[in-house]
């Protein structure tokens, strides 16, 4: 399953047309302990960019953007009661939510793991 | 911090540092003909402080003080009896500020004292949570309306009868919101029209805006209306502007509301000239509280294990979270929720319940007499707190004025609220509190008897 990742520290595990997002390792150790996630409803509709979640530590409140367009599956219901999980894994268990892809051609100029390293290293 | 003088030594320092020749220099971009070269015309020459304090006195003097006649206004704001001891400790150094804490963890004292405030008002209203207060019951009001719209993600906002300039400011506010609001105009019927607010409840509603008790003094049947909201998905907004009176009637949390909101100036505050005033802020379902609006405090215990009192769930407010806040409140009415709160504490549950019934008691002794007058009828079938509104045989703005010159300040007439709105023209709305004697209740109801007769 490929792995995509952002510049804006998120990243999406793709299966067909199906894409699972969450926030990385990176952005969660820059964010802090997250004390509450809010997540979008399923049957929402994302825009490429625009607003999907927030995610707020005891330092600050963070908007989370849709890397790509599409409609809202299915949303983390284990971030509700754990939100921590997005500390501990942030990667597996503290993804926040899967849509269905609404263009794949979106998918193109995002970052492999490699690149986002790099990325990262750069920052 | 103290505040410190400049010498001119400090000014010609700064100037010399800005590369600025005299103060008058830094004023240079006001056009010359703005600038004052001499007194301002018509305006009095400075006076002594004496001269000056004789002279207020003597306007001062022009007014009739609600404690200087037979006073029975209310619509929103109530005239009550408030300890002295309430005045003396709010003005103790440790206490007194009128602003809201912004560098909070070092005042633990104002803390602690927001904390206790939030939990008498959450139980006040039935509720799990209330904030740390607002500027008054309207704006609170709005605040409500915003917040059932990011709960329930709808904009249509339906109103009762509520008082008149808390729908202005919903309506202001709504405007700019992108919400529409439609509004039941009240009626001179003996109970409140559940059947026409319910009716107006649909699929699109965010919420359902309803005074407890409401502006005539009637007693909403809350949590019928609540029912009624919750199967259309809508949420329930209660509106006191009386807090006394949830010493003797059903919280509005334990009816069903959702968000309850209300002015808190009758508790400890006092009448003031019309402000300021203390705004009530509750939400009855602890999973709400990342949507309220407003400073919030919050019992911890420090590294220590020592307890100890911080301002929570800052993340909603604008400081932190700018364009998406909350709310753009980020201060609370820190003197008067003092005052609350000191009033309160002295009342105790008890100390409530028993002022409650004083003030009902008084009301009733002055429905009764009022309504024995020949033309005049009381508005209500289910009965009233401290304030009922009576059917005049004639128009009732004129009755209160032409009483009110004969130093008897008699209720708030429906058309001063509702100018224009003839089928509510002969209503009178009539408060009645501790403060009220029955000389007070006689003197009014043998005046109303002559001006109607």
């Amino acid at each position: 399953m490929p792995r995509y990742f952002t510049e804006d520290h998120e990243w999406l595990d793709v299966d067909g047309d199906t894409a699972t997002v969450g926030v990385t390792d990176y952005a969660q150790g820059q964010l802090g302990d997250i004390v509450f996630v809010e997540l979008p409803e399923a049957g929402t509709s994302l825009e490429k960019g625009k607003d999907a979640a927030v995610v707020e530590s005891v330092k600050a409140a963070s908007d989370v953007y849709a890397p790509i367009g599409g409609n809202v599956i299915e949303a983390n219901s284990a971030l509700e009661d754990d939100p921590e999980l997005v500390n501990t894994s942030p990667e597996e268990n503290g993804w926040f939510f899967k849509l269905s892809i609404a263009d794949q051609s979106e998918l193109e100029g995002l970052m492999d793991a490699a690149a986002y390293k790099s990325f990262c290293d750069a920052l | 911090m103290r505040y410190l003088p400049l010498t001119d030594g400090d000014r010609a320092e700064m100037l010399a540092a800005i590369g600025a020749p005299d103060i008058d220099a830094l004023f240079s971009d006001v056009p010359a003909e703005h600038l004052l070269d001499a007194p301002i015309e018509g305006l009095p020459m400075h006076a002594s402080e004496m001269a000056v304090e004789r002279h207020m006195a003597r306007l001062a003097a022009k007014n009739t003080a609600a404690g200087d006649v037979p006073f029975f206004l209310g619509a929103g704001a109530y005239r009550h009896h408030i300890p002295a001891s309430v005045d003396h400790l709010i003005q103790r150094g440790e206490f007194l500020t009128a602003y809201t804490p912004y560098q909070p963890e070092i005042a633990q004292g104002t803390l602690q004292m927001l904390f206790e405030f939030q939990t008498q008002v959450a139980r006040l209203y039935g509720c799990a949570v209330a904030n740390a207060s607002m500027y008054d019951g309207s704006t609170a009001c709005w605040e409500a309306v915003a917040m059932a719209g990011r709960l329930t993600r709808r904009d249509r906002v339906v109103a009762g009868p509520i008082h008149p300039h808390y729908l202005a400011t919903v309506e202001t506010m709504a405007r700019f919101n992108g919400d529409s609001v439609a509004s039941l105009m009240p009626d001179l019927d003996a109970d409140p029209n559940e059947d026409g607010l319910i009716a107006m409840i649909d699929d699109e509603t965010s919420c359902v805006v309803v005074q407890y008790p409401d502006i005539l003094g009637r007693i909403p049947d809350l949590a019928r209306i609540a029912e009624a909201a919750h199967a259309k998905g809508a949420l329930l907004i209660a509106v006191n502007t009386e807090p006394v009176a949830l010493g003797l009637l059903e919280s509005p949390g334990a009816l069903g509301a959702d968000i309850v909101v209300g002015e808190g100036q009758s508790i400890g505050v006092g009448l003031n000239f019309g402000g300021p005033y203390l705004g009530l802020f509750a939400v009855r379902d602890p999973k709400h509280v990342r949507q309220m609006p407003g400073r919030l405090c919050g019992e911890t215990v420090d590294a220590e294990g020592k307890r100890g009192f911080v301002l929570t769930l800052s993340t909603r407010e604008q400081h932190i979270r700018r364009e998406k806040a909350t709310s753009n409140i980020c201060t609370n009415s820190g003197l008067c929720a003092l005052a609350f709160s000191i009033h309160m504490s002295l009342l105790g549950g008890e100390g409530l319940g028993k002022l409650a019934r004083i003030n009902h008691g008084r009301a009733r002794e002055a429905a009764e007499r009022l309504a024995g007058i020949p033309g005049v009828e009381l508005v209500t079938s289910r009965g009233f707190f401290n304030e009922f509104t009576l059917r005049l045989p004639q128009e009732a703005r004129e009755v209160a004025h032409r009483l009110s010159q004969r130093g008897i300040l008699a209720g708030v007439s429906l058309g001063r609220l509702y100018p224009d709105v003839t089928a509510l023209e002969n209503g009178l709305v009539v408060a009645v509190t501790e403060t009220t004697s029955s000389e007070d209740i006689e003197a009014f109801a043998e005046a109303l008897a002559e001006e109607v007769a």
